[in-house]
């Protein structure tokens, strides 16, 4: 897992994957690449990160992945991310294909509604938390 | 003493209290108005770790931490 302050450098780190996994002898490597878009009068998105939950959550699909013969890797920026740059990328290996098209799908999937990480958007240089794209994680209103 | 960290858009700085149980966290926190709109939304994390048991029994020095609604990516 990479954390990044700003905007990713999605072409680097994904051919610094695939050159890590060379002579791994994965058929298929599947790239997600998410980018911010112009919408709403943004002009970039910003993010926190709790990193210690965050790293237990992606320590978790790792163990799951590795059950199946699979690496999934992820790269996400913190503070300000400017339209059309990348905020998030992820990838998955696998022997075959099958396995990394579905495991990308949950991956991604699990990641936007439990990954500990919050996202606002920049207007006016004013930091405006996304309240009504945001989903309470698994467990939410335990203290209530 | 235990400490309760505010994650995220929480606009609240951590505070210590008494607590030997994640309930008595909880009836703390709902004393404080500014939480309200807050606590039904929130997951808790316990020393980093995710849980979701209010029996669960702290010791001092532990850490909670109050994790509002997420949108990574």
């Amino acid at each position: 897992m990479e954390l990044y302050n700003g905007p990713l450098d999605s072409k680097e780190i994904f051919g610094r994957w695939l050159d890590e996994q060379t002579e791994s002898n994965y058929g298929a490597y599947i790239p997600f690449v998410g980018t911010i878009r112009a919408e709403d009068d943004i002009e970039a998105l910003s993010f926190d990160i709790y990193e210690p939950v965050l790293q237990k959550w992606f320590d978790t699909w790792q163990e799951k992945a590795d059950r199946l013969g699979a690496v999934v890797k992820m790269a996400h920026s913190i503070g300000d991310v400017p339209v059309h740059t990348s905020s998030y990328v992820s990838a998955v290996f696998s022997p075959k294909r099958r396995v990394a098209l579905e495991l990308i799908d949950e991956f991604v999937e699990d990641f936007k509604a439990n990954a500990p990480i919050w996202k606002y958007d920049v207007k006016n240089g004013e930091r405006i938390y996304a309240a009504d794209r945001s989903t309470p994680m698994a467990g939410a209103g335990l203290l209530q | 003493m235990i400490k309760v960290e505010f994650l995220g858009p929480i606009s609240k700085a951590a505070i210590e209290m008494e607590a030997e149980t994640l309930a008595e966290v909880s009836a703390k926190l709902k004393e404080d108005d500014t939480l309200t709109d807050w606590l039904d939304k929130c997951a808790v994390a316990l020393n980093d770790t995710m849980v979701n048991d209010l029996t669960i029994t702290l010791k001092d020095g532990d850490k909670v931490s109050i994790l509002p609604p997420v949108c990574g990516g």
